[in-house]
């Protein structure tokens, strides 16, 4: 595939042999942890064929778009409206952060105990090797954390398209009227990007385009809360991944073909593992591709996951935007209530994302949850040990993680995910 | 039916046959560089109906050897101590390159647990270390820190900061038993941390190599204000538990 899409690489002003590199880890990874599972949904090969294709056929379809005079935007938080850019006729791709690249390079602009996650973005644009970053036209960076906020101000001299969102850190009156006021300034910059203004029609449309897309995602949700469990937690991790970057109408009718399967195996009392596998939440830190270090060694060592409480989950897929407005502002407002539910651990206080957990625990019919925080992540690692807390005053068991893209712990975390499964399954 | 108990450790491997709930021998020999033929060599000449393997090696020996099962090396240190104290609710264990603080139900279940991480502060390779460091050999440093009083503060909890402590408290003319001490209540803090952590109720079961320092058990006991026992044979824990959750798996 390399041979192919070589042209188009270059083009974008990557750097190939790097890119290859990449390209082969991917491909092996995926090997090794995706095609090695059994029991999976026949569905998930149209995944197999997105990710076999994710750096190539879909960065080929979204230079179409562009030269349809489309404009691509690129994302790396939940919090960027997705409704908006397709209403202003734009296409909203996640951006590459979920694997070690160009390291060294990336030490020179930040702090070694800077999180994976931020780590990750900046080794893709300095080792050329993200073709969804070197496509947008718009690139959103979010005021999040406060390893986000500081590392977009250095971001900032490294590409000349960074759109920066505040977001308020309080769910007050305050913070939903700037969040409120953020996502008009989003929509007065999109509509200055494409040329196009955005209309009550459109923007109802893209409000229907993405609540159909999560509600796909729900309906997989809740399949997955049969035992035996329908689908690997990997698969269904893939899915939440592939979220960002596929075309949504395609995503939407792959997902609910999937669940169409899935209701059947349901029926057959078919699953991905047998029944009585022990049932793990994860809950924490969102997991970009390819980041699949701990589900991986879950599922290899005799659990099932049934849930992620993540960004790449349902924190950032829960909730549809009311479509019932039929004026701007009320579509407006609709989607800023939509986003000021995400429980993202920068809100203060957040008991919201605790309560979502032991929710979710018990919802999902898990045995345990297991905490992933990536290192440095303040945020979710303070939460982490109130969450703890929570769960055990409940009588769910819980284990806090905290681990980085990198593989020499696999050792010891198989060790701890084997002690809690074995805690979990006596 | 005889059951066998394999752990094999970052440092030693210890092999464990019992017999009607009985330990019937005991074995032991270095891990060195190839666990699998070491692993070999102590099993050799023993006779066993069932194997169950723990420790970090336990995965290696599973593919080595057929119809081996596995165990972690927390629920196989729960047994074991559950077999010589049966009330015990707490476990420390400090091996060659981990550590880890278990708390136990009422029927000896693992309920909590934690582990150290990626690197080797605060387990007994970390003390071996420093042993050699300070011209002790491994039996004479617990000894050694245990007939002073005074602690020497070491505050570097990595391997090889401490390391650069200790050389620049031996250049000031520092009595060496007293950063031996040091060193100690720089391990006995990370563990009693660890206990914390897990909640650990009543007196603490002390297992793996380094509950055989006696300056380690004495500070532990210190830091805690309880009681801190020691199994006969603190290192035979693992390979022990592994032999009886295989024969009450059976």
């Amino acid at each position: 595939m390399s041979e192919d899409y070589a042209p188009m690489w270059k083009s974008l002003g990557m750097d190939l042999n790097a890119h290859d590199a990449l390209l082969g880890v991917l491909e092996q990874g995926y090997r090794d942890i995706y095609l090695a599972q059994k029991n999976r949904p026949e569905g998930m090969g149209y995944f197999d064929f997105v990710m076999s294709e994710v750096h190539g056929l879909r960065i080929k379809e979204l230079l179409d778009e562009k030269k349809q005079n489309r404009k691509i935007i690129g994302s790396y938080c939940v919090f960027v409206p997705e409704e908006i850019v397709l209403a202003g006729g734009a296409t909203l791709v996640g951006l590459c952060s979920g694997a070690d690249f160009a390291v060294e390079e990336v030490e020179k602009y930040l702090p070694r105990n800077t999180c994976s996650l931020i780590k990750s973005s900046f080794g893709f644009k300095l080792g050329r090797v993200c073709p969804y970053l070197e496509s947008a036209d718009m690139i959103v960076g979010e005021n999040t954390c406060d390893g986000k906020k500081k590392a977009y101000e250095t971001f900032a001299g490294m590409v000349d398209n960074l759109y920066v969102m505040d977001l308020p850190q309080v769910k007050s009156s305050q913070g939903r009227a700037l969040l409120k006021e953020e996502f008009e300034r989003f929509k007065t910059a999109v509509e200055e990007l494409t040329g196009n203004k955005i209309t009550v029609e459109a923007l109802k449309e893209g409000v229907k385009v993405v609540n159909a897309k999560r509600a796909a995602l729900h309906r997989l949700a809740i399949l997955r809360k049969a035992d035996p469990a329908p689908i690997s937690g990997l698969d269904a991790l893939l899915a939440n991944q592939v979220f960002f970057y596929d075309n949504p109408a395609r995503f939407t009718e792959s997902v609910n073909k999937i669940c169409d399967e899935l209701e059947v195996r349901i029926k057959e009392n078919q699953g991905a593992f047998p029944l009585k596998t022990p049932r793990i939440l994860i809950s924490g830190c969102p997991m970009a591709v390819p980041n699949w270090k701990l589900p991986w060694i879950i599922e290899t060592s005799g659990a099932v996951i049934v849930g992620e409480e993540s960004c790449v989950g349902e924190r950032g897929s829960r909730n549809l935007t009311d479509d019932s407005g039929q004026s701007m502002d009320e579509l407006m407002e609709a989607i800023t209530d939509r986003y000021f539910k995400v429980d993202c651990a920068i809100f203060t206080p957040n008991r919201d994302r605790s309560d979502h957990i032991v929710e979710m625990a018990k919802a999902y019919g898990a045995n345990g949850v297991i905490h992933y925080g990536l290192q440095f992540c303040q945020p979710y690692i303070m939460e982490s040990i109130p969450v703890e807390n929570t769960l055990e005053d409940l009588g769910m068991p819980c284990m806090r993680i905290e681990t980085d893209y990198g593989m020499e712990d696999v050792g010891q975390l198989k060790t701890r995910v084997e002690a809690f499964i074995e805690q979990i399954s006596d | 039916m005889i059951y066998a108990g394999i752990d094999i450790g970052s440092r030693s491997i210890e092999l464990v046959l019992v017999e009607n709930e009985k330990v019937i021998e005991t074995r032991q020999t270095d891990t060195g560089f190839d666990p699998i033929s070491q692993a070999k060599k102590v099993m050799k000449g023993v006779n066993f109906d069932q194997i169950m393997a723990t420790g970090y090696g336990r995965n290696l020996f599973e593919v080595a050897y057929d119809n081996a099962s596995t165990v972690t090396e927390i629920k196989a240190h729960a047994a074991g101590v559950r077999l010589e104290f049966p009330e015990a609710l707490a476990i420390l264990d400090i091996g060659g390159q981990d550590s880890k603080s278990i708390r136990l139900n009422d029927q000896g279940r693992v309920v909590k647990f934690e582990m150290n991480d990626r690197c080797a502060a605060g387990t007994g390779k970390f003390l071996e270390i420093m042993a050699h460091n300070l011209g002790f050999s491994l039996d004479e440093f617990g000894p050694a820190a245990l007939a002073v009083q005074k602690d020497l503060q070491i505050n570097s909890m990595c391997t090889v900061f401490a390391e650069s402590e200790v050389t620049s408290l031996i250049a000031k003319g520092q009595d060496r038993q007293e950063i031996a001490r040091g060193l100690h209540l720089s391990v006995v803090k990370r563990a009693v941390g660890m206990l914390n952590r897990v909640g650990a109720q009543g007196p603490i079961v002390f297992s793996g190599g380094v509950a055989q320092n006696p300056c380690m058990v004495q500070m532990m006991a210190d830091a805690l204000g309880k009681e801190v026992l020691v199994p006969d044979n603190p290192q035979m824990m693992g390979a022990l538990g592994a032999a009886m959750i295989m024969a009450k798996k059976e």
